[in-house]
């Protein structure tokens, strides 16, 4: 919400100098009405005054440049060179000049142009933030002046190159030359001309007609051709265009700076309103929460209507209400003999400054009301309307209406419109109906302050994607009991202008009265929520400055705060007004609450520290993914795991279902880095999944998902860092068993891994054709760890193991065995078969070829035996090892080398 | 003899003291010393001499051979510190090569500036909860006063799992109130950080998933108060003491009074600066008394029982405390972005 700082002292006597804009701006802020920005207008736009033209010549070195002097009002003139066409000496323009700043932050300097120096610039309206509706005489015709033809097709041209003044160019249209033009009113030039067959004179409304100009001359229709005229395309005229400087017709003189003009002397505050505050979407909203803020009383103003077209609504017009649930009030008035025309510069300036568009007078009063009064208004062509009934129903569904922003809408009967007897003329609350718009020859004007039901509103606007000024209040849910002060102020406007005349009397359909929320003042229990003592007396003073009426401790709520409806609402606004800043800063619990960590939580945070310690950077996924990445990960059609919960509305295919695995955003990670030329990554996520419960929520189980690749990684890395993690945690002894159904892993390189009898996970190299699918060729690694079956594994609070008193005996030991036979069950059988004395048993080489036999390998250990009671003698070692050795053969058929 | 014996005191001292090695050392020490050395086989001769002169030859002997022992030990300490400090010299290493590293892993910037937080809050008496992402639209809205029309139950807003609008993807973690609530008897101090997620298509500051951290107070007597002076510790925790607040009306469903914290801008000084568009303040965090009807709702009498709850963003806080300048990076993990932490 945009509110000009000069509307608001209407309502309240703070001026610019008694309270600048930042203090203005951190004093609302902190009473609840946030200041987005302020913006002194001024300061947006400097250096440009009105300059009147002297003489205009042509550029030396240009064929569409002027060369003007101006007078802007010092003892010398000043020299602006121009590319725009319509300006003639004695026009009155806008001279942006040397080190000026136009809206938008364009800075203007000097400059030679061509060669010729150019002390500044003339303005359009565009340059100056300006359209044809601040200016509605500012539109700019522009006729086909000959010397700036130019063929589309420079072989065929249709106007030959050396055409002059008397050669025909179709039918009775003629070459002419102008040998003098003059003012002949505003965008009225009279000229003269030379036909080849004689002069003529002709009154032309293109302003870009100067002496010595060669034109299309219709003999018949006695004007000067314009582009349209020609059927020619602007291509061929580029110089002939609809646009070029603002030629004022304004009460100003050289050297007036043009921000009085525009009512640039203004400073614009934004705010950022929350929804619950519809009513400060408005200059009397605002007013109110600034006069309690700087403790100033509130100048409201009661519409005054004279009526003096007589006559009676009533008989003229009949408003039917169909849906007093959506439509709980529709209040109308009526003007008759409407003169549509530019309202007031001071109007415009104020529509302006609050950041909409001046159209005309009766569709910028409606604007007016809206943007003072909070109340979006409506005004209907009422000849428009057939039989003079207006229904408020709901849309037949498929009907059409054409809105005033040109679209076919096609409504459902979920949406409230305004219709007459046969067609829609309006969608309720959001946008007319381009059928009954006010145009230039509207003579007859219904005005529709109404309230509608902000739900349904906004439900409508949402459906037609149309969310619009009026809209976005209704939406809200505005005060009913508004729409009768905002329609008598429209008319009172109407008056003022002289635009019309308003016929007497009100239609106001408003058959159940809004009821005020009645409240109790306790202000024991508002400072007990607040921590403060607050009097009663100040209590009583806020609630009654913001429009609160009180009754002893009855607390009448106004219309417009629907928002406050329990006494913790009434805790707010005195606390608003009283300050938070002013309360005090007290811990006040009372129970000394012991906070930390639960013991999940430390052993998430415990795997993050080991991972880290692995040398794992920490990544962070999205919990959504594409459906196709299951494919991608070669996810068999029947998984389960296909089975995920689906966003209905996601954003893209991309993040449309919820993930059931974290290994395609671990593999996506993993992509990226090797896309981004990383050499190496090792990452890890403790991440959630999602899976489906019958009761249509999620499991969300968290999985320890860690990824690498890199120079450095192979398999036994990666289970390196495995067991790492698990003994770390103490879960007890692993066990690794091959895995070769994983469809993602390598079947020859990926292995489950079992704590116990509990499964902790999967591990391995990513299956090549899944790389491939990501278009990586290199081997990627990827562990998928359930979280919860670790915490489940994890060991408690370590034992002291006695520190070995007697010295240990090592020996090692090589056997030949069948190649396929895993080292695991080995060490298995060495560890079972070396008790008692066997402490240690490590796998040092893996040998096949020279000296072994095909389809065998030779296999060695170096094994460490001990007793906790006694030093080992020799003989006790060999015993082991010979124990070992038979237990080798007798499994595996395993020969001492 | 008295000559041989200063003969050999001149050879043997001189070639001592000119020996190069341990070894020619050790063979000198044999040759003069030995057994069969040349002092030995003088004093083999001690048996020719008269019985005055040969205490006197005897105590000349015993002088030269003490001399030639310390000579030679004094050359072998000579030699050994020479030995050694060769060897030292040979040892020398190019100190500005680079070491030899062990790689450690990152923490996510944005779980550092979590962590950082929850130990906050920890050492104020809270506990961390954690509650469900796929959430009823009941928790998410409903039990949190968020009327049927409120807009962000929009489908344009919230990513929705059932037509009925019945399970979503939280949008919040507001719910997580409503949770440790039900779960949970007063005195309640409970810190609920997590995922969120809204309808925002990605750019520098916006993520269709991002993290926000929940507070929840609830006990008797607890007040605005008391709501100020754990946030503004927490503030100072976090951006540094003496960092200047305000508590400015604000407005959520769920909250009464509601309000948002800002701290006055560091770069300016509060004078308004780029970094907080002018307005010399950045807003922090929205917070509120709870809304009696949101106590009621979850079975706590608000007549017996008030509370204070905040949420704030995690990625914002994240982004501003190591100067990060686009969300995108948050989720992009590059690990040459990740090593930075």
């Amino acid at each position: 919400m945009k509110l000009s700082r000069k509307w608001l002292t209407e309502f309240v006597d703070l001026s610019l100098a008694e309270c600048g804009d930042r203090e203005f701006a951190e004093r609302m802020s902190v009473s609840g009405s946030k200041v987005e920005s302020t913006e002194d207008l001024s300061e947006s736009m400097h250096g440009v005054l009105a300059g009147r033209l002297l003489s205009i010549e042509k550029h030396p070195n240009s064929d569409h440049m002027l060369v003007t002097q101006v007078d802007v009002g010092r003892a010398e003139p000043v020299q602006i060179c121009t590319g725009a066409w319509n300006v003639h000496a004695g026009d009155l323009v806008p001279v942006a000049l040397h080190n000026s700043l136009l809206p938008g932050g364009v800075k203007i300097t000097k400059g030679k142009l061509r060669g010729v120096l150019s002390d500044g610039m003339l303005c359009s309206l565009k340059e100056l933030d300006l359209t044809v509706h601040d200016y509605a005489y500012g539109v700019i015709k522009a006729a086909a002046i000959l010397g700036d033809y130019h063929p589309l097709d420079p072989q065929k041209p249709s106007i030959p190159a050396d055409i002059r003044a008397g050669d025909k160019i179709y039918g009775k249209v003629i070459a002419a030359q102008v040998t003098g033009v003059e003012n002949a009113g505003v965008n009225l030039w009279r000229c003269a001309l030379e036909t080849g067959k004689g002069p003529a004179e002709t009154v032309s409304d293109c302003q870009n007609i100067h002496v010595g100009d060669l034109v299309a001359y219709d003999t018949g229709k006695d004007r000067i051709c314009s582009l349209e005229d020609l059927r020619a395309q602007q291509a061929e005229f580029p110089h002939c265009i609809p646009d070029g400087i603002f030629i004022m017709h304004e009460d100003v003189r050289p050297g007036d700076d043009i921000r009085t003009l525009l009512g640039r002397d203004d400073h614009v505050v934004e705010f950022e309103i929350t929804p619950n505050r519809p009513d400060c979407l408005c200059v009397i909203g605002l007013a109110r929460e600034t006069a309690v803020t700087f403790g100033k009383p509130l100048k409201l103003h009661t519409p005054v209507v004279e009526a003096k077209a007589g006559g009676d609504i009533h008989q003229l017009a009949k408003i039917i209400v169909e849906e007093p649930e959506l439509c709980p009030r529709y209040t109308a008035r009526m003007v008759k003999n409407v003169k549509i025309a530019p309202s007031p510069e001071w109007m415009r300036e104020r529509i302006r400054n609050a950041g909409m568009r001046p159209i005309n007078n009766i569709v910028d009063i409606t604007n007016y009301v809206m943007i003072e009064y909070g109340q979006p208004m409506h005004a209907f062509d009422f000849s428009c309307v057939d039989e003079r009934e207006i229904h408020v129903r709901r849309a037949r569904e498929g009907e059409v209406i054409r809105t005033l922003d040109g679209t076919e809408r096609k409504l459902s009967s979920s949406m409230l419109c305004i219709c007459d007897t046969h067609k829609p003329v309006g969608v309720a609350g959001v946008m007319g109906g381009e059928n009954s718009e006010i145009v230039g020859d509207t003579a007859m004007v219904l005005f529709e302050s109404a309230n509608f039901n902000g739900a349904s509103i906004r439900r409508t606007a949402t459906a037609l994607g149309m969310r619009t000024d009026a809209s976005s209040r209704y939406e809200k849910g505005l005060d009913p009991e508004n729409t009768y002060k905002a329609v008598q102020r429209a008319c009172e406007l109407i008056e003022l202008l002289g635009a019309g005349e308003v016929v007497d009397g009100v239609i106001d359909v408003y058959p159940k009265k809004y009821e005020p929320a009645v409240l109790k003042l306790e202000p024991e229990k508002i400072n007990a929520l607040l921590g403060t003592q607050i009097s009663r007396g100040t209590m009583r003073h806020i609630l009654m400055s913001l429009g609160f009426t009180l009754e002893g401790d009855q607390v009448n709520v106004p219309s417009w705060r629907s928002d406050v409806s329990h006494y913790s609402d009434l805790a707010e606004e005195v606390a608003r007004f009283y300050g938070y800043n002013e309360i005090p800063t007290e811990f006040t619990g009372s129970v000394t609450t012991c906070g930390g960590f639960n013991e999940k939580q430390l052993c998430e945070r415990e795997i993050g520290a080991v991972c880290r310690s692995l040398g794992l950077d920490e990544i962070i996924t999205y919990s959504f993914i594409s459906p196709s990445y299951y494919d991608k990960i070669r996810l068999p059609a029947d998984s389960p795991l296909r089975d995920s919960l689906r966003i209905l509305n996601p954003l893209g295919e991309d993040t449309s279902i919820m993930r059931t695995t974290v290994l395609p955003s671990m593999l996506e990670i993993l992509t990226r880095n090797y896309n981004f030329r990383n050499k190496a990554a090792a990452l890890y996520e403790i991440g959630r999944t999602y899976l489906k419960r019958p009761d249509g929520l999620a499991d969300e189980p968290r999985v320890v998902s860690i990824g690498a690749y890199g120079p450095e990684m192979d398999f036994f890395v990666l289970k390196g860092w495995v067991e790492e993690l698990a003994e770390s945690l103490d879960v007890g002894a692993l066990r690794f068993e091959a895995e070769r159904e994983d469809p993602s892993y390598h079947p020859g390189r990926c292995a489950k891994v079992y704590a116990g009898e509990r499964c902790l996970g999967v591990l391995g190299q990513i299956h090549p054709a899944v790389a491939e699918n990501y278009g990586v060729d290199t081997e990627l690694y990827c562990a998928e760890l359930s979280f919860e079956a670790l915490f489940e594994a994890k060991g408690g609070i370590p034992v002291y193991k006695p520190l070995p008193r007697f010295p240990a005996v090592t020996r090692d030991i090589a056997v030949v065995c069948d190649e396929k036979t895993p080292v695991g069950h080995l060490t298995d059988c060495i560890r079972r078969a070396g008790r008692p004395y066997l402490a240690d048993c490590a796998l040092f080489d893996v040998y096949t070829g020279h000296h072994i036999a095909a389809g065998k390998k030779s296999v060695a250990f170096s094994l460490t035996m001990r007793s906790e009671e006694q030093t080992l003698t020799d003989e006790h070692a060999e015993e082991t090892v010979k124990k070992v050795l038979q237990a080798l053969e007798k499994d595996f058929g395993a020969v001492m080398r | 003899m008295k000559e041989k014996m200063q003969a050999l005191r001149e050879s043997s001292l001189k070639a001592i003291v000119d020996c190069s090695s341990a070894e020619l050392l050790e063979d000198l020490r044999v040759k003069y010393l030995g057994k069969k050395g040349e002092l030995t086989a003088i004093l083999r001769q001690m048996g020719a001499l008269s019985a005055e002169e040969r205490p006197v030859m005897g105590q000349l002997a015993n002088q030269l051979r003490a001399d030639i022992e310390q000579a030679v030990a004094a050359r072998r300490a000579e030699l050994a510190a020479g030995a050694l400090e060769a060897k030292l010299e040979k040892e020398t290493l190019d100190v500005t090569m680079p070491g030899v590293k062990k790689r450690l892993g990152h923490k996510h910037p944005m779980y550092n500036v979590l962590d950082q937080i929850k130990d906050i809050f920890i050492g104020m008496g809270f506990e961390i909860e954690d509650g469900p992402e796929v959430e009823l639209a009941d928790y998410n809205f409903t039990k949190l006063n968020i009327d049927e029309s409120h807009p962000s139950r929009d489908w344009t807003d919230t990513f929705y799992f059932t037509p009925d609008s019945r399970i979503l993807l939280r949008t919040q973690t507001s719910p997580m109130q409503i949770h440790a609530m039900e779960r949970r008897k007063p005195p309640i101090r409970i810190l609920a950080p997590g995922r969120v997620y809204r309808k925002d298509e990605v750019d520098a500051t916006h993520s269709p998933m991002f993290h926000q951290i929940e507070g929840l107070v609830v006990d008797k007597g607890v007040t605005m108060s008391d709501l100020k002076a754990t946030l503004n510790l927490v503030v100072e925790k976090i951006y540094g003491k003496g960092t200047v607040t305000r508590f400015r009306p604000h407005h959520f469903p769920f909250t009464e009074p509601s309000c948002e914290l800002d701290i006055q801008c560091h770069k300016c000084g509060g004078k308004g600066c780029p970094t907080c568009k002018g307005e010399g303040w950045i807003e922090v965090l929205g917070a509120g008394m709870v809304h009696p009807k949101v106590l009621s709702g979850c079975g706590i009498d608000p007549d017996v029982y008030s509370g204070w709850a905040f949420g704030m963003g995690l990625e914002r806080l994240a982004l501003g405390e190591y100067k990060i300048t686009d969300m995108r990076l948050i989720f992009e993990n590059d690990v040459r972005f990740l090593e930075q932490f």
